[in-house]
């Protein structure tokens, strides 16, 4: 490994830890749009910055691009409260408006300045390590490490301060300000440390793909935990495996580094979303699937304790009455069977004293709806499933 | 050139007349469509898809190798329903919420797309250039056929919509009515999501990737502003388009470096902030216009209350009193009592006041509701 090499796995690893804190929080509030649109909305803030400062790191750009991101959250939330479109309208209305504006900034000074859209938006990681800091004659390092590395000692002095108040304001608005904690105050320093976040990784990793660095490994770890601290410290580990990853894939294919971390990012995304233990797709479906084959006992035994005439109960009859197909049939029948739920006569159908005893439980739960009944019940699936 | 000088134009200019068709076109069918996205509380899911839909158009130049518009689009098209449908089905199964997942699918795929970008920009094709129109969006390179297709996708938008229009327009609104109604929601869902995707794809190449949420939304939103059906809304939304298409084109042809997406989006950003203030129903400046005259409502009926609580135990209900007497009750100026006798509710006389009989009656019903407000 070269040093540029070394250096730019930093500088992302650096940017994935410092998307991955805010980004959790968003993802929590059911606000991940929001750095979305703070992502394209900066763009007006940062070409008026670039015109001041000639500099696309100069803390002046940063501020000035952050303001702009607050204001947007400021005229989202403005319009919604008009109540004349609904809050995901707003949004949409606010960022292309000022994206545009950008546009045409940039469109209208094209001759004489040094930035086009396609930096903004894609930004390029590989140049990152040649626009180096230089102080006092001696080379410190990139200036994009120093930028981010800045950004995040804030962002997670400020998460190890505000670590309560954040938690309470997140999850339980109403008691926060019960405690005397302003959810306001939380919502709009959240969203300025988003900002400046956004605002410090557009230069290496462009404005829409640090939507992805924010989102992505929040809704991952989102997946496997409940846990808030839990959930931090996944998105980080996501967050940099993802970054380091992805560099070395851009370094085999030749191609974007930023494209490329995404893109691990979402292969990361897509096993968890599939394979994750409890909250993942296949074991939801396969839980989902569960259910339906316990209601369906349950239907059936409470039919066989409603009846006593002996053609209701013949086999058959599961098909024709309770209208189930036959490989349905089956399967209930057999289950209920390995469980001494029923006897099978001659194709007639009984409940045994398990079965009666099964049944009456239900019967009662469903009558009374008091939990302590399905509890017991619960114990008994668990047999079906093992 | 300025704006003027392009209608002047437009008629013989065959590439002016292209591109604004193309735009007219184009704001008309998001308008259309839009107005469905926005009421059904869609409207980011423009934003998402189009973002959706890069991975789609590198994947087919990469397996065809030939930067034919219709194929890139249909590559675009599979994607976007692709990315469509997995939003679905991460909201439904996972608890992961929409807002979640239109970011996660708009930037991991627009990510996968990138990465496929510039990979295919170190081929050795020199067919590849252009690409990136797909995600600026350059209206310039608008042809006749363009137009052609995306008159054809309207019309066939335009027929599935009168075709199905009782059933989109019950799905609208209630959603597990038109299931016990026995109508097949889920087709319909799908049918309209598709046509959704379909018109944000066509925009793409026009205004590009960021800009195509706000064609979608902008039309909608403004038109919902002036009426409250939805046949009246789809139709205005379509003429805000299209109006935001034209001008939009005429300013951006008419100035040096003003590329025609973002211009078109500004305009119709126009739309929406005019519709917004002084739409009469919904607009913030004649609800603040009747907001006030409410409260001037109140404050009027106010001190005729408090006169009706002072003439009630008279035998005369006409004896005029003196205005001192209203004194300790502070909500009357004389402005409002000059409005009192405007409404023949009381006759002033000098420094004393008294009732008429019509405000006596006025008084006694204020409370009641059995007489309507005139």
């Amino acid at each position: 490994m070269t040093s540029p090499q070394i250096e730019i796995q930093m500088i992302a690893a650096v940017v994935a830890v410092a998307c991955a804190i805010p980004g959790v929080f968003l993802v929590l509030r059911k606000m991940a749009l929001i750095s979305d649109a703070i992502s394209h909305s900066i763009l007006p803030g940062i070409v008026a910055g670039f015109f001041i400062t000639q500099d696309l790191n100069s803390p002046l750009l940063i501020l000035l691009a952050a303001l702009t991101g607050v204001i947007t959250v400021i005229l989202v939330e403005a319009i919604q409260k008009t109540g004349l479109v609904k809050e995901d309208t707003a949004i949409g209305l606010v960022f292309p408006a000022l994206f545009s504006i950008g546009v045409i900034m940039i469109a209208k000074n094209a001759n004489d300045v040094h930035l086009d859209i396609d930096a903004v938006l894609l930004g390029e990681l590989a140049f990152a390590p040649f626009d180096r800091l230089i102080l006092s004659g001696l080379d410190m390092g990139p200036k994009s490490l120093w930028l981010m590395g800045t950004i995040l000692i804030l962002s997670l002095g400020l998460l190890f301060l505000f670590f309560k108040e954040l938690k309470v304001s997140t999850f339980d608005a109403g008691l926060s300000s019960a405690l005397g904690i302003s959810p306001i105050v939380m919502h709009y320093g959240l969203m300025s440390v988003s900002s400046v976040t956004v605002v410090g990784a557009f230069d290496a990793v462009g404005a829409i793909l640090v939507v992805a660095l924010m989102i992505a490994p929040a809704a991952t770890a989102y997946l496997l935990t409940s846990d808030l601290k839990r959930m931090l410290l996944l998105s980080i580990v996501f967050g940099v495996f993802s970054a380091i990853a992805g560099y070395w894939l851009a370094h085999f294919l030749d191609a974007s580094i930023s494209g490329s971390m995404t893109t691990v990012l979402g292969v990361v995304f897509l096993m968890v979303y599939l394979f994750a233990p409890r909250k993942g797709l296949l074991s939801v479906l396969y839980r989902q699937k569960q259910q339906r084959t316990e209601v369906s006992l349950i239907t059936f035994l409470l039919h066989l304790n409603n009846h006593s005439e002996e053609e209701e109960r013949h086999i058959n009859h599961l098909n024709e009455h309770i209208n189930w197909q036959k490989i349905r049939a089956k399967t209930i029948l057999d289950l209920a069977q390995k469980n001494n739920m029923i006897l099978i006569k001659d194709e007639i159908v009984f409940l045994t004293e398990k079965g009666k005893d099964f049944t009456q439980r239900a019967l009662e739960y469903i009558m009374t709806n008091k939990d302590e009944r399905i509890e017991h019940m619960k114990d008994d699936f668990f047999l079906f499933r093992g | 050139m300025s704006v003027a000088e392009y209608f002047e134009l437009l008629f013989t200019d065959y590439t002016l007349r292209t591109i604004t068709l193309g735009t007219a076109v184009l704001g008309a069918i998001c308008g259309m469509l839009g107005s469905f996205a926005v009421l059904r509380k869609q409207s980011l899911l423009g934003d998402a898809i189009s973002h959706a839909a890069l991975p789609g158009i590198a994947l087919a130049f990469l397996i065809t190798g030939a930067k034919d518009t219709n194929i890139l689009l249909l590559g675009a098209l599979v994607s976007g329903l692709v990315g469509t449908f997995w939003i679905r089905g991460m909201t439904s199964k996972t608890h992961l919420k929409s807002d979640t997942a239109l970011g996660l699918i708009l930037s991991l795929f627009f990510g996968f797309g990138m990465l496929l970008l510039t990979f295919i920009q170190k081929q050795p094709n020199a067919n590849q250039a252009g690409l990136d129109k797909y995600l600026f969006g350059q209206a310039a390179t608008l042809v006749e056929e363009d137009v052609r297709l995306m008159l054809i996708v309207t019309g066939i938008s335009l027929s599935i919509l009168l075709l199905f229009w009782k059933e989109f327009k019950i799905l609208l609104f209630d959603e597990d009515y038109t299931k016990t109604l026995g109508f097949n929601t889920r087709f319909i869902d799908i049918l309209i999501t598709f046509f959704i995707v379909l018109a944000i794809v066509l925009g793409l190449q026009t205004v590009g990737v960021v800009l195509m949420s706000a064609m979608l939304l902008a039309p909608a939103a403004a038109a919902r502003q002036w009426t409250n059906s939805l046949g009246v809304m789809i139709v205005l939304a379509s003429i805000f388009g299209a109006f935001s298409g034209v001008f939009g084109t005429a300013i951006s042809a008419s100035q040096n470096n003003l590329s025609t997406g973002p211009v078109i989006v500004l305009v119709a950003a126009v739309f929406v902030v005019f519709s917004f203030i002084f739409s009469p129903g919904r607009g913030l400046l004649f609800r603040e216009i009747r907001f006030r005259k409410n409260r001037r409502d109140l404050k009027l009926k106010k001190t005729l209350q408090f006169m009706y609580g002072i003439v009630k135990d008279h035998e005369n209900i006409s004896h005029p009193h003196a205005i001192r007497i209203l004194n300790n009750f502070q909500g009357f100026t004389k402005k409002s009592l000059q409005r009192l006798e405007d409404k023949e509710w009381i006759t002033l006389t000098g420094q004393q006041w008294a009732m008429t009989e019509r405000g006596f009656e006025e008084a006694k019903n204020l409370y009641s509701q059995q007489r309507k407000d005139d």
